[in-house]
């Protein structure tokens, strides 16, 4: 007889994406943002007028995703930036625990690409780990090309889904 | 369920001497399904008798699947001239060869009294004026489709040589709701699209489910515990079990032959994926590969022997061969482009993949060596292919550019005959049953 495993449910934290993805698909730059600061998404107030250590700030001020080449997952000198303030700022708010959701356009399988975020994901981690953010706070998640941010049929959109977000107090939580 | 009670014997048709004329070649009634360029056969399929509307349902449910398979042309029955009264003496030939029905059908549904519906059906061929099979069958009147499905197969298999596939059902993904935040359901339905139910509530993803070879489970990944796991459904119960105590993600799941085995792909700490294997009684997990790359889609020969799969190890995914412990893993697609979900053809002849290339996605299939590509679809989107269980036909699934979503579609092997598979919502994710028992 084959044992019934018990099956937990836990809630995946969700990104702040909604916005990006529509000003993202808009603006059909092929220059991608890194950053909701970089797309103009500070708000009435300005980027400044997050709180600071707020996920709000995380966000808006350091950058909460980055964005890879097609079919790779070197991070870029760019997504390094981002990268490099994100360990700053978890350095500074020791507090967080962290999950890193990699991303995949729908331009590969659906298998292939699940693995491909994953690979994106587990990049992510050791760069931040390498910047100084133990390992034990990082949790990683792959959704493949399965929630994309961007919507369109180009590649202004497939550009902007081959990510990997860092998305505050996931893991553990 | 089904019972199939027993070949009817050939009515007497001796009446029938006096025959107009009657070509040689035409002797024997044969559609060859190699031939590409075969024209549709044109069959006759006459309402079945009854006293309800069961008869004709039963009827056009047989059409539709000859017609869906391309291999044959049902004639419009406003064309038919005989009339059938007693489907259990031959019909007039002559009238129908006058509409060049090669082939026809006649039958007879009926209630028994313990409420069992009685279905037979006679399979004649016109030309060489005898009947080449009939068959009787009892089931229960909610099976009346599975009867229709039956008895379409019996009569793709007396025309073609090779086992039918109608009698069978798809387990797929349904897809609802806004493509940044879809809803991914496990489904399942027949092949022709009807019966649908629900095998999952759609709170969290599911992807990719595939039959067992004993058709009563499905092996698929979910996000149910947070993070993509492979699982088993046991498919009338509901009951679900978590594949393997894995670290890491789970995914690509697939039975063996055999139905004792999941071979899927677990993710490294490194980011990087191997496949494995998990036997269902021993629980004994299997390392098969261990390569610095991602290896997924994992699919065994029919005879459990080889096991074909994606990989990345030369820098971008191609389709490799290896033996099933994971032994003398040999490259086989060199067409140019990128190669992914590879699937071996019941018959074990062909492997059937997903081909990008030029900005299209391609289905297509190669010898098992990887010679003889052939593409069989082409289009901006879709991936999946699955095998109808006689190996002539694939369906997979496509997402037309501005669509918004995917659908399912069916092909066979000549590429000519593409038809889409009916859904209420956008589908992905196909996987085809065995033929049902």
């Amino acid at each position: 007889m084959r044992r019934i495993a018990a099956i937990t449910r836990n809630p995946i934290a969700v990104a702040l994406v909604a916005s990006l993805a529509i000003a993202g698909c808009a603006s059909k730059k092929n220059n991608v943002p890194n950053s909701a600061a970089e797309l103009g998404l500070g708000g009435a107030g300005g980027a400044g007028a997050a709180t600071p250590g707020s996920s709000q700030d995380f966000t808006v001020n350091v950058g909460d995703r980055i964005f890879f080449d097609t079919d790779s997952s070197a991070i870029r000198a760019d997504a390094q930036q981002t990268l490099s303030r994100q360990a700053q700022w978890l350095q500074q708010y020791p507090s967080y625990a962290i999950t890193v959701e990699g991303h995949a356009d729908e331009r590969g399988t659906r298998e292939y690409n699940l693995a491909l975020g994953a690979r994106r994901a587990a990049a992510t981690r050791d760069f931040l780990a390498s910047r100084g953010v133990p390992a034990n706070r990082i949790r990683t998640l792959s959704y493949g090309k399965e929630r994309p941010v961007a919507v369109c049929d180009d590649i202004s959109c497939w550009s902007q889904n081959r990510r990997a977000v860092t998305v505050l107090g996931g893991a553990g939580s | 369920m089904i019972q199939k009670l027993r070949v009817l014997f050939t009515a007497a048709a001796v009446a029938l001497g006096a025959v107009t004329f009657v070509a040689p070649a035409q002797a024997q009634l044969v559609i060859d399904v190699n031939k590409g360029n075969v024209a549709p056969l044109p069959i006759a399929v006459t309402d079945f008798l009854s006293s309800d509307a069961m008869g004709a349902e039963i009827s056009s449910i047989i059409t539709a699947d000859l017609k869906r398979s391309g291999l044959f042309a049902p004639i419009a029955r406003e064309a038919f001239i005989e009339k059938i009264t007693n489907p259990d003496v031959a019909p007039r030939f002559q009238d129908w060869q006058v509409i060049n029905a090669q082939a026809i059908v006649t039958g007879r549904v009926s209630k028994e009294p313990d409420g069992r519906l009685r279905a037979e059906f006679r399979l004649w061929d016109t030309f060489a004026n005898k009947q080449l099979t009939g068959e009787q069958f009892f089931a229960n009147p909610q099976n009346s489709r599975r009867v229709a499905h039956i008895i379409a197969d019996a009569i793709y298999e007396a025309l073609t040589g090779e086992k039918g596939y109608f009698d069978t059902r798809v387990v797929y993904i349904d897809e609802s709701g806004s493509k940044a935040q879809r809803v991914k359901r496990l489904a399942i339905m027949d092949q022709d699209g009807a019966n649908k139910r629900f095998l999952s509530d759609g709170r969290t993803i599911s992807l990719t489910p595939r039959f067992s070879p004993n058709r009563q489970e499905i092996t698929y990944m979910s996000y149910e515990s947070g993070q993509p796991q492979v699982y088993l459904l046991q498919i009338e119960t509901g009951q679900r079990e978590l594949v393997g105590n894995f670290p890491g993600m789970t995914f690509a799941p697939r039975f063996s032959p055999d139905g004792q085995k999941v071979i899927m792909s677990l993710l490294r700490d490194d980011g990087n994926s191997n496949i494995f294997t998990m036997d269902l009684r021993s629980r004994n997990t299997m390392r098969l590969t261990n390569s610095n790359a991602i290896d997924t889609s994992p699919s065994y020969s029919p005879d459990g022997s080889r096991v074909v799969f994606t990989s990345d190890r030369g820098g971008q995914p191609q389709i490799y061969v290896m033996g099933a412990d994971g032994s003398g893993a040999q490259r086989i697609s060199f067409g140019g482009g990128s190669y992914s979900t590879p699937v071996w053809s019941p018959r074990g002849d062909l492997i059937a993949f997903t081909k990008q290339t030029g900005g299209e996605f391609q289905i297509g299939v190669m010898k098992t060596d990887g010679s003889g590509e052939r593409i069989l679809s082409s289009g901006f989107q879709q991936e999946g292919p699955t095998w109808a269980p006689n190996g002539r036909v694939i369906m997979f699934f496509r997402e037309a550019a501005g669509s918004g979503g995917p659908k399912l579609y069916s092909v066979d092997l000549t590429g000519r005959n593409e038809q889409q598979i009916p859904t209420d919502n956008f589908a992905s994710d196909p996987a085809w049953s065995p033929l049902l028992e």
